[in-house]
Protein backbone atom coordinates (compact mmCIF):
# COMPACT_ATOMS: atom_id res chain seq x y z
CA UNK A 1 0.00 0.00 0.00
CA UNK A 2 1.16 3.43 -0.56
CA UNK A 3 2.30 5.26 2.30
CA UNK A 4 1.78 9.46 1.99
CA UNK A 5 2.89 11.84 4.53
CA UNK A 6 0.44 14.58 4.66
CA UNK A 7 3.08 17.55 6.58
CA UNK A 8 0.43 19.69 9.10
CA UNK A 9 1.81 23.36 9.76
CA UNK A 10 0.29 25.75 12.45
CA UNK A 11 -2.18 27.21 10.22
CA UNK A 12 -2.56 24.50 7.47
CA UNK A 13 -6.35 24.38 6.87
CA UNK A 14 -6.61 21.59 3.03
CA UNK A 15 -4.33 19.44 5.52
CA UNK A 16 -7.89 17.31 6.45
CA UNK A 17 -8.90 17.26 2.64
CA UNK A 18 -5.45 16.03 1.33
CA UNK A 19 -5.45 13.17 3.88
CA UNK A 20 -8.90 12.10 2.90
CA UNK A 21 -7.89 12.37 -0.59
CA UNK A 22 -5.34 9.74 0.23
CA UNK A 23 -6.77 8.04 2.28
CA UNK A 24 -10.99 7.30 1.65
CA UNK A 25 -10.61 8.25 -2.35
CA UNK A 26 -7.11 6.63 -3.29
CA UNK A 27 -6.82 3.63 -0.63
CA UNK A 28 -3.60 4.93 0.76
CA UNK A 29 -2.33 4.92 4.12
CA UNK A 30 -2.04 8.63 5.01
CA UNK A 31 0.24 9.87 7.92
CA UNK A 32 -0.36 12.95 9.18
CA UNK A 33 3.56 14.81 9.78
CA UNK A 34 3.21 16.99 12.24
CA UNK A 35 5.84 20.37 10.99
CA UNK A 36 8.36 20.17 14.69
CA UNK A 37 9.28 16.68 14.19
CA UNK A 38 11.49 14.59 11.38
CA UNK A 39 8.94 12.79 8.80
CA UNK A 40 8.97 8.93 9.75
CA UNK A 41 10.08 6.22 8.23
CA UNK A 42 8.94 4.51 5.39
CA UNK A 43 6.71 7.20 3.39
CA UNK A 44 6.49 7.12 -0.52
CA UNK A 45 5.41 10.33 -0.79
CA UNK A 46 5.04 13.44 0.75
CA UNK A 47 2.13 15.94 0.46
CA UNK A 48 2.78 19.30 1.45
CA UNK A 49 -1.25 20.85 1.66
CA UNK A 50 -2.72 24.21 1.44
CA UNK A 51 -3.50 26.80 4.12
CA UNK A 52 -1.74 29.75 5.79
CA UNK A 53 0.99 27.99 7.53
CA UNK A 54 2.47 30.58 10.47
CA UNK A 55 0.07 32.76 9.54
CA UNK A 56 1.83 33.28 6.10
CA UNK A 57 3.78 36.02 8.27
CA UNK A 58 6.68 37.78 6.89
CA UNK A 59 6.28 36.22 3.40
CA UNK A 60 4.17 32.94 1.89
CA UNK A 61 5.56 29.90 3.13
CA UNK A 62 8.93 31.55 4.58
CA UNK A 63 8.67 30.61 7.80
CA UNK A 64 6.96 27.00 7.38
CA UNK A 65 10.13 26.70 5.02
CA UNK A 66 12.46 26.86 8.33
CA UNK A 67 10.44 24.13 10.42
CA UNK A 68 12.16 20.97 11.34
CA UNK A 69 10.15 19.20 9.48
CA UNK A 70 11.93 20.77 6.04
CA UNK A 71 15.10 19.40 6.77
CA UNK A 72 13.66 15.69 6.00
CA UNK A 73 11.59 16.81 3.68
CA UNK A 74 14.81 18.08 1.55
CA UNK A 75 16.63 14.78 2.70
CA UNK A 76 13.98 12.59 1.26
CA UNK A 77 13.29 14.75 -2.08
CA UNK A 78 17.37 14.78 -2.90
CA UNK A 79 17.74 10.85 -2.63
CA UNK A 80 14.36 10.83 -5.18
CA UNK A 81 11.37 10.68 -3.39
CA UNK A 82 8.46 12.08 -4.58
CA UNK A 83 6.88 15.54 -3.26
CA UNK A 84 3.87 17.20 -4.00
CA UNK A 85 3.12 20.96 -2.94
CA UNK A 86 -0.80 22.33 -3.36
CA UNK A 87 -1.13 26.29 -3.09
CA UNK A 88 0.48 27.38 0.71
CA UNK A 89 2.73 24.01 0.05
CA UNK A 90 4.13 24.88 -3.54
CA UNK A 91 5.31 28.15 -1.69
CA UNK A 92 6.51 26.36 0.89
CA UNK A 93 8.81 24.03 -1.79
CA UNK A 94 9.61 27.63 -3.53
CA UNK A 95 10.93 29.22 0.19
CA UNK A 96 13.16 26.19 1.14
CA UNK A 97 14.88 26.11 -2.27
CA UNK A 98 13.26 22.94 -3.60
CA UNK A 99 11.71 23.95 -6.47
CA UNK A 100 12.55 27.54 -8.66
CA UNK A 101 10.46 31.21 -8.70
CA UNK A 102 8.48 32.78 -5.97
CA UNK A 103 4.57 33.35 -5.70
CA UNK A 104 4.05 36.67 -5.58
CA UNK A 105 0.71 38.44 -4.86
CA UNK A 106 -1.88 38.19 -7.13
CA UNK A 107 -1.56 41.29 -9.71
CA UNK A 108 -5.02 42.48 -9.40
CA UNK A 109 -4.58 42.26 -5.14
CA UNK A 110 -7.46 40.16 -4.76
CA UNK A 111 -7.76 36.71 -3.44
CA UNK A 112 -9.01 34.51 -6.35
CA UNK A 113 -11.43 31.75 -5.46
CA UNK A 114 -13.01 30.02 -8.69
CA UNK A 115 -12.05 27.08 -10.92
CA UNK A 116 -9.45 27.54 -13.47
CA UNK A 117 -8.58 25.17 -16.41
CA UNK A 118 -5.11 24.00 -16.64
CA UNK A 119 -3.57 22.42 -19.76
CA UNK A 120 -1.16 19.34 -19.05
CA UNK A 121 2.93 20.61 -20.62
CA UNK A 122 3.62 17.07 -20.05
CA UNK A 123 2.43 13.10 -19.80
CA UNK A 124 5.68 11.88 -18.76
CA UNK A 125 5.92 12.85 -15.44
CA UNK A 126 5.18 11.16 -12.10
CA UNK A 127 2.69 13.78 -11.49
CA UNK A 128 0.88 14.51 -15.15
CA UNK A 129 1.51 10.80 -16.42
CA UNK A 130 -2.55 10.30 -16.01
CA UNK A 131 -3.65 13.68 -16.24
CA UNK A 132 -4.53 14.02 -20.73
CA UNK A 133 -5.01 17.49 -21.95
CA UNK A 134 -6.62 19.72 -19.84
CA UNK A 135 -7.63 20.00 -16.08
CA UNK A 136 -10.31 21.59 -14.33
CA UNK A 137 -9.43 22.60 -10.85
CA UNK A 138 -10.65 25.46 -8.21
CA UNK A 139 -8.03 27.76 -7.05
CA UNK A 140 -8.10 29.93 -3.82
CA UNK A 141 -5.37 32.26 -2.96
CA UNK A 142 -3.96 35.44 -2.68
CA UNK A 143 -0.59 34.85 -3.50
CA UNK A 144 -0.58 33.36 -6.81
CA UNK A 145 1.33 35.32 -9.37
CA UNK A 146 4.40 33.03 -10.56
CA UNK A 147 7.94 34.78 -10.46
CA UNK A 148 10.76 33.94 -11.71
CA UNK A 149 14.07 36.22 -13.44
CA UNK A 150 14.94 35.81 -17.20
CA UNK A 151 17.17 33.15 -17.03
CA UNK A 152 15.75 30.92 -14.72
CA UNK A 153 12.61 30.63 -16.49
CA UNK A 154 14.61 30.05 -19.72
CA UNK A 155 16.20 27.21 -17.63
CA UNK A 156 13.41 26.25 -16.66
CA UNK A 157 11.52 25.61 -20.61
CA UNK A 158 14.71 24.26 -21.64
CA UNK A 159 14.11 21.60 -18.92
CA UNK A 160 10.69 21.15 -19.46
CA UNK A 161 9.72 21.58 -15.68
CA UNK A 162 6.50 23.64 -16.42
CA UNK A 163 3.97 20.91 -16.01
CA UNK A 164 1.09 23.16 -15.97
CA UNK A 165 -0.35 26.48 -17.45
CA UNK A 166 -3.52 28.11 -16.96
CA UNK A 167 -5.50 28.85 -20.25
CA UNK A 168 -9.05 30.12 -22.12
CA UNK A 169 -11.71 28.28 -22.96
CA UNK A 170 -9.83 28.40 -26.47
CA UNK A 171 -6.91 25.77 -24.56
CA UNK A 172 -4.64 29.17 -25.28
CA UNK A 173 -1.94 30.53 -22.41
CA UNK A 174 -3.80 34.01 -22.69
CA UNK A 175 -4.01 37.18 -20.53
CA UNK A 176 -7.85 36.21 -20.03
CA UNK A 177 -6.56 32.91 -18.98
CA UNK A 178 -4.35 33.94 -16.38
CA UNK A 179 -6.33 34.47 -13.05
CA UNK A 180 -3.32 35.89 -10.89
CA UNK A 181 -1.09 37.42 -13.16
CA UNK A 182 1.22 34.44 -13.17
CA UNK A 183 4.55 34.69 -15.66
CA UNK A 184 3.89 32.35 -18.79
CA UNK A 185 0.48 31.45 -17.07
CA UNK A 186 2.16 29.26 -15.19
CA UNK A 187 0.52 27.15 -12.70
CA UNK A 188 2.99 24.18 -11.54
CA UNK A 189 6.12 23.06 -12.12
CA UNK A 190 8.52 20.64 -11.21
CA UNK A 191 12.23 20.88 -10.05
CA UNK A 192 14.59 19.67 -12.46
CA UNK A 193 15.11 15.96 -11.57
CA UNK A 194 11.25 15.39 -12.08
CA UNK A 195 10.53 14.31 -8.20
CA UNK A 196 9.23 17.56 -6.48
CA UNK A 197 6.59 19.47 -8.32
CA UNK A 198 3.89 22.51 -7.06
CA UNK A 199 1.03 23.82 -8.19
CA UNK A 200 -1.65 26.62 -7.09
CA UNK A 201 -4.92 24.72 -7.79
CA UNK A 202 -6.47 22.06 -5.87
CA UNK A 203 -6.44 18.76 -6.90
CA UNK A 204 -7.66 17.11 -3.47
CA UNK A 205 -10.72 19.92 -3.79
CA UNK A 206 -11.90 17.77 -6.64
CA UNK A 207 -11.77 13.92 -6.45
CA UNK A 208 -15.28 13.61 -5.75
CA UNK A 209 -18.79 14.16 -8.09
CA UNK A 210 -19.72 15.79 -4.73
CA UNK A 211 -17.21 18.47 -5.12
CA UNK A 212 -18.35 19.33 -8.50
CA UNK A 213 -15.71 17.48 -10.69
CA UNK A 214 -13.00 14.73 -10.25
CA UNK A 215 -10.39 15.98 -12.12
CA UNK A 216 -8.24 16.17 -9.54
CA UNK A 217 -8.09 12.38 -8.82
CA UNK A 218 -5.75 12.25 -12.10
CA UNK A 219 -2.43 13.57 -10.40
CA UNK A 220 -3.26 11.12 -7.86
CA UNK A 221 -3.45 8.26 -9.97
CA UNK A 222 -0.19 9.65 -11.69
CA UNK A 223 1.24 9.22 -8.11
CA UNK A 224 0.05 6.11 -8.16
CA UNK A 225 1.05 4.85 -11.25
CA UNK A 226 4.86 5.92 -10.95
CA UNK A 227 4.68 4.62 -7.43
CA UNK A 228 3.77 1.10 -9.00
CA UNK A 229 6.19 1.26 -11.88
CA UNK A 230 9.02 2.18 -9.20
CA UNK A 231 8.03 -1.08 -7.31
CA UNK A 232 8.19 -2.99 -10.37
CA UNK A 233 11.03 -2.09 -11.42
CA UNK B 1 29.70 41.92 24.78
CA UNK B 2 28.04 44.81 23.29
CA UNK B 3 24.33 45.08 21.92
CA UNK B 4 23.16 46.20 18.22
CA UNK B 5 19.88 47.94 17.51
CA UNK B 6 19.60 46.36 13.21
CA UNK B 7 16.89 47.92 11.20
CA UNK B 8 16.49 45.37 8.14
CA UNK B 9 14.38 47.57 5.07
CA UNK B 10 13.33 44.97 2.67
CA UNK B 11 12.13 45.67 -0.81
CA UNK B 12 10.86 44.55 -4.22
CA UNK B 13 13.11 44.42 -6.55
CA UNK B 14 12.84 46.69 -9.64
CA UNK B 15 12.32 44.30 -11.90
CA UNK B 16 9.35 42.78 -9.97
CA UNK B 17 5.77 43.58 -10.38
CA UNK B 18 4.32 45.62 -6.92
CA UNK B 19 0.87 45.08 -7.18
CA UNK B 20 0.48 46.25 -3.78
CA UNK B 21 2.61 49.46 -4.54
CA UNK B 22 0.74 50.04 -7.61
CA UNK B 23 -2.95 50.11 -6.06
CA UNK B 24 -1.61 52.60 -3.14
CA UNK B 25 -0.54 55.04 -5.82
CA UNK B 26 -4.13 54.81 -7.45
CA UNK B 27 -5.21 55.68 -4.25
CA UNK B 28 -2.74 58.39 -3.38
CA UNK B 29 -3.37 59.87 -6.75
CA UNK B 30 -7.30 60.06 -5.72
CA UNK B 31 -6.59 61.55 -2.69
CA UNK B 32 -3.90 64.16 -4.16
CA UNK B 33 -6.65 64.84 -7.02
CA UNK B 34 -6.33 67.90 -8.89
CA UNK B 35 -3.91 69.84 -6.06
CA UNK B 36 -0.64 68.34 -7.23
CA UNK B 37 1.41 66.32 -9.35
CA UNK B 38 0.21 62.33 -7.74
CA UNK B 39 2.93 60.16 -6.54
CA UNK B 40 4.84 57.93 -8.84
CA UNK B 41 6.63 54.95 -8.57
CA UNK B 42 5.49 53.48 -4.81
CA UNK B 43 6.83 50.42 -4.05
CA UNK B 44 5.69 48.67 -0.74
CA UNK B 45 8.42 46.92 0.93
CA UNK B 46 8.97 45.93 4.91
CA UNK B 47 11.00 46.64 8.21
CA UNK B 48 12.45 44.11 10.42
CA UNK B 49 14.03 46.07 13.60
CA UNK B 50 16.23 43.41 16.26
CA UNK B 51 18.38 43.48 19.00
CA UNK B 52 21.64 41.31 18.44
CA UNK B 53 24.58 40.76 20.62
CA UNK B 54 27.65 40.70 18.79
CA UNK B 55 31.58 40.63 19.85
CA UNK B 56 31.81 43.81 17.41
CA UNK B 57 30.27 45.97 14.61
CA UNK B 58 31.61 43.23 11.85
CA UNK B 59 30.48 40.50 13.80
CA UNK B 60 27.13 42.35 13.99
CA UNK B 61 26.56 42.78 10.54
CA UNK B 62 27.60 39.61 9.13
CA UNK B 63 24.69 38.06 11.31
CA UNK B 64 22.45 40.62 10.50
CA UNK B 65 22.98 39.96 6.68
CA UNK B 66 23.09 36.57 6.99
CA UNK B 67 19.25 36.28 8.76
CA UNK B 68 18.08 38.83 6.39
CA UNK B 69 19.41 36.99 3.13
CA UNK B 70 17.88 33.63 3.99
CA UNK B 71 15.32 34.19 5.68
CA UNK B 72 13.83 38.22 6.47
CA UNK B 73 14.20 38.33 2.23
CA UNK B 74 13.38 36.50 -0.24
CA UNK B 75 16.46 36.78 -2.61
CA UNK B 76 14.88 36.06 -5.99
CA UNK B 77 12.32 39.02 -5.79
CA UNK B 78 13.37 40.93 -2.84
CA UNK B 79 16.28 43.05 -2.04
CA UNK B 80 17.68 44.91 1.56
CA UNK B 81 19.75 47.17 3.17
CA UNK B 82 21.04 46.77 7.01
CA UNK B 83 21.29 50.16 9.30
CA UNK B 84 23.08 49.25 12.89
CA UNK B 85 23.50 51.35 16.02
CA UNK B 86 25.47 50.21 19.26
CA UNK B 87 22.43 49.87 21.99
CA UNK B 88 23.92 50.31 24.83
Amino acid sequence: MIRAGVLVFPGSNCDRDMEAAASAVMGWEAVRCWHAEPLPAGLDVVLVPGGFSHGDYLRCGALAALSPVMDSVKEFAHGGGLVLGVCNGFQILCEAGLLPGTLLRNRQCRFACREVRLRVERDDTAFTNACGHFLTLPIAHGEGNYHADARTLQEMQERRQILFRYVDDEGDATPRGNPNGSMANIAGIANAAGNVAGLMPHPERAVEALHGGTDGLAIFRSLAAALESATRG
Amino acid sequence: MPTFRVTVDVMPKPEVADPQGQAVESALARLVGDAARPPRHVRIGKTVRFELEADDDNAARLLAERLADRVLANPNTESFSIRMEVAR
